[in-house]
Parts: structure tokens; sequence; C-alpha cells
């Protein structure tokens, strides 16, 4: 009897060590991969890296301005399309939950956060840039502009439903008409919650090379044309990294680490502000 | 002074009005998005769909100069892929969702794991295709030549191992929360029996979530086949059909995400356009059943 308890007391205490070096040991590749961003991409990070325009191969140095303010100017037009309309619908399904319309927009939502990428890149495609002939910042930002809508009408919708509906009954009886207990105290109480969505969505399309691959494309120069091609950061770490040339590589490695930087500076920030909302996205 | 009132509420109300359809418009705007999206790629395949009709899915050869298209080497590639990934990296995720689950859910070292978890799906595919392509790739080439087949360095083989990676934390960060929501009674009421940690873990937690971590596999599942730079990159991209197994899983292939993102570009006329659409239309139709299916699982396993 005794032995038999040892027994199945080994048998868990074994079953424990093997899920503990599982669990940690998949760490080691996220390591391994961050370490060696870091270490390849900060040697290339200098005031010139971060101004410059890129040369033809063969010759030394050469930035990459055209890609951050190429990625900034598409994420931006991105954000300023789906936050409003992101905020608008996610506040629809949090109010109005049990409506056919919201069983088939939460289920658009659900399908749209599956979509691959590459399809969102093909969809825009045919949308914004087969009708006008040619690539374009814009489409570019369309093709963003879906990857962030299910993100943002999650969190928002999530966010709004933790509030408890006493704080909407008491301004709703204090005479304040619906639109503005929405605006002024509903989205106020969530505004923590609604931001980490932004955030956090900002973080996923910063990085998203699939979608614009056949919308913007890139462009080797500085280019503030939103009707003409443009260059985003992941698409010159694509382009370089697929490129013979070794210098142009150094190139790619010192905008990965930038990228990385973009997205662990947003994530962070997402962190801090979910840790106070307790919202799960 | 009454009838200023009376104004002013009226202009509330009519921007009440105006609020409240302009809520039900975005979200109507959201189903005619996703309907128009589905249009689009059915109506974009047409011209590929009339000419090789349902044969498409299984013709083996992908020649666009001479305009012939077949899918099957891209089905395959895909299915090799992402379940050689998902057959990897379950260990892991579920190792992941116990101990942060059951083991360890609080405390410093926990936060600490969860959060590297949350990382490894942050980090864009992008860069992991790159770092594949300069340090994996190398050290694969090397395995390969070891165990004597051609090496090619990419392939399906280097492509899965990344995506591996990839997908964890989507089953694992859903594993999690669900292994944490098991009544503490059931818990309780097997270690009163004199259960081993490992056997209520084993015969409570582990049936109780079943569905639920099954559920989590699927939206790995679903990240796994459309998941499109890492592979492409890693991949080698090629279209023809390897004559063994172990050609097919060491040497070069590609994805049906892969092939759009390398040659969609390229594509100069109509039928290659539409091909690469109608792939794009399979690879859609495919995820959003694997998840829309995870979704319902999860719904109903939290709702009880």
């Amino acid at each position: 009897m005794d032995a038999r308890i040892g027994f199945r007391n080994t048998k868990s205490i074994l079953f424990k060590s093997v899920i503990i070096f599982f669990a940690f040991v998949i760490t080691i590749p996220l390591i391994i991969v961050l370490l060696y961003i870091i270490k390849q991409g900060i040697t290339q990070v200098n005031w010139h890296f971060l101004t410059g325009v890129p040369k033809p191969p063969g010759e030394k140095g050469g930035g990459i301005a055209n890609a951050l303010l190429g990625s900034f100017i598409m994420v931006m037009m991105a954000s300023i399309v789906a936050i409003p309309v992101g905020m608008l619908a996610g506040i629809y399904l949090s109010e109005n939950p049990r409506t056919k319309l919201a069983y088939y927009a939460g289920l658009c939502v659900d399908i749209l956060q599956g979509v691959p990428s590459i399809v969102v890149g093909i969809v825009i495609y045919v949308w914004a840039v087969k009708p006008f002939g040619g690539f374009s910042a814009i489409a570019g930002s369309i093709a963003l502009a879906l990857m962030m809508l299910p993100i943002i009408i999650r969190s928002t919708e999530q966010t709004l439903k933790l509030l408890p509906d006493s704080l909407k009954e008491a301004a709703l009886s204090l005479g304040v008409p619906y639109h503005r207990v929405i605006l002024k105290v509903i989205v106020p109480c969530g505004f923590a919650g609604i931001l980490s969505g932004i955030t956090l969505s900002i973080a996923r399309i910063i990085g998203e090379t699939a979608p614009l691959l056949f919308t913007a494309l890139g462009n080797r120069f500085l280019s503030t044309n939103i009707t003409g091609q443009m260059e985003s950061l992941p698409h010159v770490i694509y382009n370089y990294a697929t490129s013979p040339y070794d210098d142009w590589h150094d190139l790619a490695w010192g905008a990965s680490f930038i990228l990385l930087l973009f997205v662990l500076t947003l994530n962070i920030i997402t962190k801090l502000l979910t840790r106070k909302w307790k919202i799960q996205l | 002074m009454e009838n200023k009132r009376l104004e002013l509420s009226n202009d509330q109300l009519k921007w009440e009005t105006i609020f409240k359809r302009l809520l039900i418009a975005m979200s109507i705007i959201l189903v005619l998005i996703m309907i128009g999206v589905l249009v689009t790629l059915i109506v974009q395949s047409m011209p590929s769909i009339k000419s090789m009709g349902i044969g498409f899915l299984w013709g083996k050869v992908w020649d666009p100069v001479s305009n012939i298209y077949g899918a099957y080497p891209f089905l395959i590639g895909t299915l090799l892929t992402s379940f050689t990934a998902l057959i990897i990296s379950v260990p892991f995720s579920y190792a992941i969702a116990i101990y942060l689950g059951e083991y360890n859910p609080k405390g410093w070292l926990s936060d600490l794991l969860k959060n590297a978890i949350e990382l490894i799906a942050a980090v864009p595919s992008i860069i992991y295709g790159f770092w594949g392509m300069f340090v994996l790739v190398p050290i694969i080439r090397s395995f390969e030549l070891k165990i004597g087949v051609s090496p090619f360095g990419v392939g399906v083989f280097t492509s899965s191992l990344v995506l591996a990676v990839m997908i964890i934390p989507y089953a694992a960060s859903l594993g999690i929360s669900l292994i944490r929501m098991v009544p503490s009674p059931l818990k309780e009421g097997a270690y009163a029996l004199g259960a081993t940690r490992f056997e209520v873990i084993r015969a409570v937690i582990l049936p109780f979530t079943r569905t639920g971590l099954f559920a989590g596999v699927l939206l790995s599942l679903g990240r796994a086949l459309g998941e499109t730079m890492a592979v492409t990159m890693l991949i080698g991209n090629s279209s023809l059909i390897a004559n063994s197994f172990k050609e097919a899983f060491f040497g070069p292939g590609n994805t049906m995400a892969s092939v759009i993102a390398s040659e969609f570009n390229e594509a100069d006329h109509t039928l290659y356009v539409s091909a690469l659409i109608e792939l794009g239309l399979v690879l859609f139709a495919v995820t959003v059943i694997v998840n829309l299916i995870g979704k319902r699982i999860i719904t109903k396993f939290t709702n009880n």
C-alpha cells in the first residue's frame, strides 16, 4: 500500500516537472529571437539611419526615414477611420446585445478577426487598387483599418459591458439624453479599456506586412503622397531581407529592431491600461 | 423661458435619434463589409472557377506559363505545415495552460511567463521570418545534411517549427482561463478521496476542460492556416509536388497564403490572378469555419 502511494506521488511529481519544463522551455526561442534582433539591430541605429532614405545597392549607408514616415501616415489614416467606427459599433454591441443586428455584427467581428491578413490584402486590392489603377497609401490604410476594427470593437464592447448599469441609470434618471449619457458618462468611465484596445490594435497592424503587399507596396523615396505608393516598416524589412545584398540585410536588422521597439512599447502601454481594467482582449 | 427649454430638449431629442442611428449604421456597415469581402472573393474567382471547375482543388499542376492551375500542391503544403506546427505546439500550449491555470496561477513568476507568452504573439510575423532565414535555416541545413536529405534549409519543416512557436499563445492563453474556471469543489472532492495532484489534473481538470482546450487548438490552427509572411520567407516557394513524403516534409513547398504573397503582384493575366484569388477564397472559407467552430465551442463552454 505504501509503495503504491509512493509510486503515485512520484508520478505526480514527475508530471509536474514535465509540465514546468514544457511551459518554460517555450520562452527560449522568444528570448533567442529578441536578443538576436536587438544584437543585430542596435548597431545599425543612428541619426542617419533614422533620417536618411535608402541608397542604391552597393553604396554604404542609407536609412529608413521613408518607411518610418510611411508607416506613421498609414497607421494614422487607418486609426482615423477605424477608431470611431469601431467604437460606435462596439457601443452598439454592448448596448443592444440581444438584437438580430447585434448577432450578425458580432458574427462579422468574429469572422473578421480570423480572416488571414493576406486575404484582406487581396480584397482591398480589388476594392481600392484595381479601380484606381495603382498602388496607394490610401489602399494600404483601408487594409490596416479593416484589421484594426475587430480588436477595437471587442475591447469597447467588453469594457462597456463591465460597467455597472446603475451608472447609466443614474445619468438617465437625471434627464440626460441618451447620446450624452453614452458619450459623457459611459465612454469616459471605460476610457482606459477602450484605449488599451486601440493601442493593442495599433501594435498589431504596425507589424502587418501581408495586407500591404498588394495595396501600398513600397517606395524607395520619401513620400507624403497618399495616392501613390508608400513604404512601411514591415515591408522594408521584407524587401531588404529577401534581397541579396549584405548592406540591405543590415538595414533590415535595424528596421526590425525599430519595429520591435514600437511593438514592445505599445504592448507595455496596453498592459498598464488593462491591468487597471482587467479586461481580456 | 419655457419655450427655450422646449426647443433645447427638441434639439437634444434630434441628436439622440441621430446618435442611435449612427450606432446602428456602423453595425450595418460592419455586416456589409463582411458580405462585401465574401462577394468580392467569389466574383473575382469566377473566371478561374468557370475555367477549371471544382477540379481546381485537386489539380496537381500549377503552371502559370501554360495557364494551368491546380491547388493541390498548396492544399497539401498548407495542411502539412499547419498540422506539423499544431502537433509540435500542442504539448507546449497544454503545459502552459496547466502550469499557469493550476500549478502557479498567481505570483511574479506566473506573471512573467504569462507576459512572455503574450509577447510571442505580439512579435510581428515578418520578424520571425527574417530571423528564421538567417539563423534557423543554416541550422536546419546542417541538420538535414546529417540525416541525409537534400540540404535546402528552407522548407515545410523549417516553417512548421517557426509556425509552432507563433501559434502557441492562442491555445495557451485560452487554456489558462478555462482551467482556472474549473469549480474548486470538484477538485477538492477528488483531493478528499486521496487523489494526487496529477490524478486531479487527469481525472477532473482535463475532462472538464477538454472541449474548451480543443477550441483553443482550433484557434491556433486558424492562425497557422492563414499565417503568411514567416511561412513565405521560410518555405522555399516551390509549387512542385515532391516525389516522397520525406522530400515533401524537408524540401521546399508552398502554402496557399505563401503562394498568394509571392505571386500575386507578378500575376499578369486574368486567369492567373483569378486562380490566386480562388486560393484566397478557399483559405478564407477554411479559416472562417475553423475559427467559428472554435468560437462556438468557447461560447458554449463559458455559458455553462
